[in-house]
C-alpha cells in the first residue's frame, strides 16, 4: 500500500482514529507521518518532549478539543498552553487540571498512564486522599480501552468508554 | 562562601576506587529519584520565597535522617561559577542545578545535602533529586540505599504523589516512579570495532537511552556513555532496574567480546594505540581536556586487557576528575579561560602517572591527593 499523502512512498504507519464515534484511518509514510506531527514507536527516540508537546492539545491525532490549550490550573494559574512552551509543567495540581492530555502524553512517553511502583503514604495522614485519586477501576477501564482501541477492537473500545463516561 | 571539598570523604567520589562490580568497564551506577513538595509550585515556577522554604525543610528532614543527619549542606546558589562548576565536574550536582545551562542562572535555594555517597540535590528541576552514586555496576544495592533514604524523608516532607500517575514532577518525562538509573560505562572496544552504533540503536529500541559523560545533551568524550532508562511510569523500580541490569550485562559482555577479537586480530594495532596513548600522557607538556580524555581512553583500555600494568583504574579514574577544566583552574588558582591550564594539566597528569610508575606493576590507591 502507498502512502495516501505522498503517494511515492510505502505505507507504514497505520493510524485509526475515533472521534465521537467516527472511525477514521490514515495509512502513511514514515515521513508523512512526522511531517504531520504524528509520533510512532519508531520515531519515538528520534524526538525529544517537545514534538509531543506540539501536538498536545492541537487536536492532532488526538480526541482532544483545543480549547484545551487556553485551561488554566486553579493552584498555580498556569496554562496548557505554557506547559507547551516550556516542557515543564507549573506544580502538582497541573497533572489533575490537564488531565485527559497529560494521560496520553503520559502514555506517549512511557507506554502507560499508571503507576504501579512503590505507593506512597503521605505524613499528612489518611484523611487527606492523595491528588486526583480516580477510582481505580476507572484507571483501569481506562487502560483497558487503550489497549481496546490499540488493538482496534471498536466494540469492545465503545462499551468501555461508556462505562467510563457513566463512572465519571 | 568558599567550598572545601576534603570535608567529605574522598572528596565526594567513593566510586573512584573502582571496587564495584565489572570495575573494568564500568565507572560508576548512579541512581536518582525525584520528589516534590506537595502544596509548592515546581522549582522553575516557584518564588524565590518557596524555593527557601523547600530548602529549608530538606535540611530539616535530612538532620532528621539516619542517613544524612551529619551530611555537609552546600548552598550553591552562593558559590561562585568556577566552584559550581567544580561540584559538576565531581558528578555531585546535575548541570541544572549548578546553573551551568546556558542562558539560565543558579536556582534560588539551590543547594545539595550530601556525605559524599548519598545525596540530596535540592531545587533542581524537582524539589528534591535523591542521588546515590556506587563503583561499578551496582543497581541493586544503590536501590536499596535511595529507598532508605526516601522513605525517611518522605515520612517529614508530604511528598507529591498521585493515584494514577505516582510520584508527580516539574516535567512528565519523570513521573511516575521518578526513578532513573544511568551506568557509567566504557566502551572503546565496540567503537573501535565500528558496532557502536548498532549497540546504540538496540538500546534505543529496549526502551533505554544514552548520553554523554556530563549527562544529558552533553556528547561523548573518551568513549564513556551513560546508560539510563528511559521510561520512568508504568514499571515498578524493580522492574526498571532489572530491565537495565538485564540489557547493560549485555552490552558489558558485547564489549568483552569487542576487546577479545581486538586484541586476538589486531594485537599490534591495539597495542600500538594504548602505548601511544601513555607515552603522550606521561611526557606531553601542553594538554586539552578533550585530547586527555581519549588518551584516557587508550590507557583504560590497555589496562583492561592487561597490556599496561604500571597504572591502575584507581589513578585513572582519578585522573578523569581531577583532569577536568574547573579541577585544573582551581589546582592552578586560576580563571576558567586560563591559556596555561593545558600545560598545569599535563603536568598534573604525568605527576600521577608517574607515581604510579614508581610503584611498580598494579600499584595500589595513589597518595598524591587532587
Amino acid at each position: 500500500m502507498q502512502c495516501q499523502r505522498c503517494g511515492e512512498r510505502p505505507a507504514v504507519i497505520h493510524l485509526t482514529t475515533i472521534v465521537d464515534n467516527t472511525h477514521t484511518e490514515q495509512h502513511l509514510c514514515e515521513a508523512c507521518a512526522v511531517a504531520q506531527g504524528i509520533q510512532t514507536e519508531a520515531t519515538l527516540a528520534k524526538f525529544p518532549i517537545g514534538n509531543f508537546l506540539a501536538t498536545l492539545g492541537s487536536g492532532t491525532a488526538t480526541a482532544q478539543p483545543t480549547t484545551d490549550a487556553e485551561q488554566r490550573c486553579s493552584a498555580c494559574g498556569a496554562t496548557l498552553q505554557d506547559f507547551r512552551d516550556s516542557g515543564r509543567l507549573g506544580c502538582s495540581v497541573c497533572y489533575d487540571a490537564f488531565g485527559a492530555s497529560l494521560r496520553m502524553l503520559l502514555r506517549r512517553i512511557h507506554g502507560s498512564s499508571r503507576h504501579v511502583g512503590e505507593p506512597y503514604a503521605s505524613p499528612l495522614g489518611m484523611d487527606v486522599p492523595p491528588e486526583g485519586e480516580p477510582a481505580a477501576e476507572v484507571a483501569a477501564l481506562r487502560e483497558q480501552l487503550q489497549r481496546a482501541v490499540e488493538a482496534e477492537n471498536f466494540e469492545l473500545a465503545a462499551r468501555l468508554r461508556d462505562e467510563i463516561r457513566s463512572r465519571e | 562562601m568558599t567550598l572545601d571539598l576534603d570535608l567529605l570523604p574522598d572528596g565526594g567520589m567513593p566510586w573512584l576506587d573502582a571496587s564495584g562490580p565489572e570495575g573494568q568497564i564500568v565507572l560508576s551506577t548512579r541512581i536518582r529519584l525525584a520528589r516534590n513538595m506537595r502544596g509548592v509550585r515546581f522549582p522553575p515556577h516557584a518564588s524565590d520565597a518557596e524555593l527557601e522554604e523547600v530548602r529549608a525543610a530538606v535540611v530539616a528532614a535530612a538532620r532528621a535522617s539516619s542517613r544524612l543527619r551529619d551530611a555537609v549542606v552546600i548552598e550553591i546558589d552562593e558559590l561562585p561559577r568556577l566552584e559550581r562548576q567544580l561540584l559538576h565536574e565531581r558528578h555531585l550536582i546535575s548541570r541544572d542545578l549548578a546553573g551551568l545551562e546556558s542562558g539560565k542562572a543558579v536556582r534560588r535555594g539551590a543547594a545539595v545535602v550530601t556525605d559524599g555517597a548519598i545525596a540530596a540535590m535540592v531545587n533542581e528541576e524537582d524539589h528534591l533529586r535523591l542521588q546515590v552514586v556506587k563503583s561499578g555496576f551496582a543497581p541493586s544495592p544503590a536501590y536499596a540505599d535511595l529507598e532508605q533514604l526516601d522513605r525517611e524523608l518522605g515520612t517529614q516532607i508530604p511528598f507529591a504523589f498521585h493515584g494514577e500517575f505516582g510520584y508527580l514532577t516539574s516535567c512528565p518525562t519523570n513521573a511516575g516512579t521518578g526513578l532513573r538509573a544511568s551506568v557509567l560505562i566504557h566502551l572503546p572496544g565496540l567503537v573501535l570495532t565500528k558496532e557502536i552504533a548498532k549497540v546504540l540503536q538496540g538500546l534505543a529500541q529496549v526502551g533505554l537511552t544514552f548520553r554523554g559523560l556530563y549527562g544529558e545533551g552533553s556528547e561523548v568524550v573518551g568513549n564513556l556513555f551513560q546508560l539510563s532508562n528511559q521510561t520512568t511510569l508504568g514499571k515498578s523500580e524493580e522492574e526498571l532496574l532489572d530491565h537495565l541490569s538485564k540489557i547493560v550485562r549485555q552490552v558489558i559482555e558485547y564489549e568483552r567480546q569487542a576487546r577479545d577479537r581486538l586484541v586476538q586480530n589486531a594485537p599490534t594495532v591495539i597495542g600500538d594505540k594504548v602505548w601511544r596513548a601513555y607515552g603522550l600522557l606521561r611526557y606531553a607538556r601542553s594538554l586539552s581536556f578533550e585530547e586527555t580524555m581519549n588518551l584516557l581512553s587508550g590507557v583504560r583500555l590497555g589496562a583492561g586487557v592487561g597490556l599496561i600494568d604500571e597504572v591502575s583504574i584507581y589513578t585513572l579514574n582519578k585522573l578523569l576528575v581531577y583532569a577536568q577544566p574547573a579541577h585544573v583552574a582551581r589546582r592552578a588558582e586560576r580563571g576558567l579561560t586560563d591559556p596555561d591550564l593545558p600545560a598545569v594539566r599535563a603536568t598534573f597528569v604525568r605527576q600521577l602517572l608517574d607515581d604510579d610508575a614508581r610503584r611498580g606493576p598494579r600499584a595500589g590507591p595513589s597518595t598524591s591527593d587532587g
